[in-house]
């Protein structure tokens, strides 16, 4: 019994994990709609930038968190404001390729920079090891990220639902036209949510180095993971992705305990089901752009 | 000028052309390097290349009278790609050795190819049993999972370790790696109790690691490709698994020596069994890293001995051939060959063309503040066990 707690636990921590790394695909993709098969990189970068910081700086690991998300988020309005906006208005194909472009520039950049190996980020001595909570096994680590993630995903969705920011963003996304009639600067709104997907990416790369592994290639081994959260949980809100992380990250824990000889393939049975059930996601509304 | 003498001028043209052409080709003998310079391999890559290069400055690039020139090409362990490497290299470039192979698919893909061509491929990290059975024209210096996953389910058997469970990657090595552990470690009265087989590409290791733990066996035997181990011994010890008093054990791949400093204390006490250690306590072997160390500012790891044993048997073929590059001479002259490494000594068996060398069991220990494989135990002279015909 104690066993299915410590496993739903880590599936927990594993979703939360993707939604934060996905939801930034989810709001371009979404909101935006823009295909941007580079979301990864901008998660790699923050990554690396915390593991620069922590490992040859000697920043501490919470200083490192925050510097990952604002050092992602200003690569991410500079390529914004250089690249991606003049595909806004071109096919999805040429958005695809364009994006899977800068993949693979990173991949390399980071490659030629960093080395090709995996890397670590120092941790502090209180985030290592398991500790016992009436005999469920939970990690300190995977429990941080459970009350990071979640405290991002509350603030995420009061600044969407109650802010005036997060009207203006609504009404850009539902009708561009109409709402720069009414005044609302819409290429800077968009600006400002692409960065802020980026930065969530970043933070997330940071996170997930330790569970999942940093190294080049992250934006591309990874890149399908984010599509299924964004596909499963349908793009028209964030509450469709988070869902579908949760389902997605228990789903892959459980289904890897549970029968190992299947275990890679419960994610992909999982998204199939769902995708016939439902064929815009969870969530999803047909797109209306 | 007389018809006669324009003849003679033209036939001289043409002797003189014939004259030289020949001579170029036979002072230079080309080795085509394929190997994984990018991707998730390319350590393995690096640390080859790395070593040849320090081989050839040590041993200078003449050999019997030829200049050696190394072409190396990237493959990124895509075994297609190795393919249309070697092609180039044997078609264009008119390679006398192909060499490198840092994945089993790419020494398998180059195969065909050493066989029309004639041309020895020497394997120097690819660690599948069949590989030297895909042609008679491939000699291997690296290893085989089957040699050092019999020793350590040999030991485990010997040394208190009842009850195992298994964690291998699944695809050809980590299969070797998962059989050969099993026949010696159950024909020694041992016991798998958890056989778990992972994705190659797997981000986490914890819904295994967790089942791992609820199995509780007195050891984990891991084989995971060089680059994952760090990650695994990471959350091997995140789960708790060191406290819970079990042991890591397994061939050595995992702890890599280039990569086991970054894994932390967690390592400390892991045995595995492997061909080399950089803290082998040879003097040949001290040399060797000292040199590796000042040269590429890191330490060496198998791979790098690996490469460096290849080129020097495609040195000493040459040396025994006096220069001449037949494909047959050449590996005629590399069967039964022995000579002392860095990893101790080594010989090339007469009939399987593979390597036949020490494995040692070692535990993770610290040394001057770094952590390092220290050998204990040594299992000497050991043939691949598990090739098809026996």
């Amino acid at each position: 019994m104690t066993t299915l707690f410590t496993i739903l636990f880590d599936g927990v921590a594993y979703g939360m994990l993707l939604f934060v790394l996905a939801c930034g695909l989810a709001v371009t993709l979404g909101l935006m709609n823009f295909v941007n098969l580079a979301h990864g990189a901008f998660a790699m970068t923050g990554g690396y930038v915390c593991a620069v910081l922590v490992n040859n700086s000697g920043w501490p690991f919470f200083a490192g968190l925050p510097l990952a998300f604002v050092s992602s988020a200003l690569i991410g309005v500079v390529l914004e404001r250089a690249l991606y906006r003049h595909l806004y208005t071109r096919s999805h194909l040429d958005q695809v390729l364009f994006s899977v472009g800068l993949v693979f520039m990173s991949v390399a950049a980071v490659d030629y920079i960093m080395g090709s190996s995996r890397i670590f980020i120092k941790l502090p001595a209180a985030l290592e090891g398991q500790f016992d909570f009436f005999g469920v096994g939970i990690g300190r680590y995977r429990l941080m990220i459970i009350v990071i993630c979640g405290l991002l995903t509350v603030a995420l969705q009061l600044v969407l639902a109650r802010t005036r920011f997060g009207s203006r963003l609504r009404a850009a996304v539902d009708d561009p036209r109409a709402a720069s009639g009414l005044g609302i600067n819409v290429p800077q709104v968009f600006a400002f949510t692409f960065a802020f997907g980026c930065g969530l990416a970043g933070l997330g790369g940071a996170l997930s180095a330790e569970v999942l592994g940093l190294d080049p290639y992250f934006p591309l081994k990874f890149m399908i993971y984010f599509l299924i959260v964004v596909t499963v949980g349908g793009s028209s809100s964030i509450t469709g992705p988070f869902l579908a992380s949760l389902l997605l990250g228990i789903g892959d824990v459980a289904g890897k305990y549970y029968v190992p000889k299947m275990g890679p393939f419960v994610i992909y049975t999982i998204m199939i089901v769902i995708l016939i059930w439902r064929p815009n996601g969870l969530f999803g509304r047909t797109a209306t752009r | 000028m007389s018809i006669r003498s324009q003849i003679l001028l033209a036939a001289s043209a043409v002797a003189a052309v014939l004259a030289v052409a020949p001579a170029q080709a036979e002072d230079a003998v080309k080795i085509g390097l394929i190997l994984p310079m990018t991707g998730g391999q390319a350590s393995t890559g690096k640390q080859i290349d790395n070593a040849i290069k320090l081989y050839m400055q040590q041993h200078g690039d003449t050999v019997a009278g030829k200049k050696i020139e190394i072409i190396l090409k990237d493959d990124g362990a895509l075994p297609d790609k190795t393919k249309t490497a070697a092609q180039e290299l044997i078609v264009n470039d008119k390679v006398n050795f192909i060499a490198g192979f840092g994945v089993t698919p790419a020494a398998l893909a180059a195969a065909p190819l050493a066989t029309q061509g004639k041309i020895p491929e020497v394997v120097m990290a690819a660690g599948t049993s069949i590989i030297t059975e895909r042609s008679p024209y491939i000699v291997r210096t690296s290893f085989t999972l089957a040699q050092s996953s019999t020793i350590i389910g040999d030991w485990a058997a010997k040394n208190g370790i009842k009850k195992v469970a298994t964690l291998t990657s699944d695809y050809a090595p980590g299969n070797d790696a998962l059989t050969f552990f099993k026949q010696n470690f159950t024909a020694g009265g041992g016991e798998i109790v958890e056989e778990v087989k992972v994705p190659l590409a797997n981000p986490d290791f914890a819904p295994f690691l967790q089942r791992m733990k609820d199995a509780k066996p007195d050891a984990v035997f891991v084989f995971v490709p060089a680059g994952q181990g760090g990650n695994f011994m990471k959350q091997y010890a995140e789960r708790g698994l060191d406290k819970a008093g079990i042991k890591v054990i397994g061939p050595g791949d995992v702890m890599d020596d280039d990569l086991l400093n970054g894994m932390g204390d967690a390592a400390l006490g892991t045995v595995t069994a492997h061909l080399y250690s950089a803290a082998h306590p040879s003097a040949m072997n001290k040399e060797f890293v000292a040199a590796y160390k000042k040269a590429f500012n890191s330490r060496p790891g198998f791979m790098a001995v690996s490469g460096y044993d290849g080129i020097h048997l495609i040195y000493e073929a040459l040396k025994k051939t006096g220069g001449k590059t037949d494909g047959d001479e050449l590996i005629a002259a590399m069967k039964g060959m022995k000579w002392e490494s860095p990893r101790g000594p080594i010989s090339i068996d007469p009939e399987t063309r593979d390597i036949v060398q020490n494995i040692y069991i070692r535990k993770v220990e610290k040394v001057d503040g770094e952590l390092y494989n220290v050998e204990f135990a040594t299992f000497e002279a050991v043939k691949d066990s598990g090739k098809t015909k026996k």
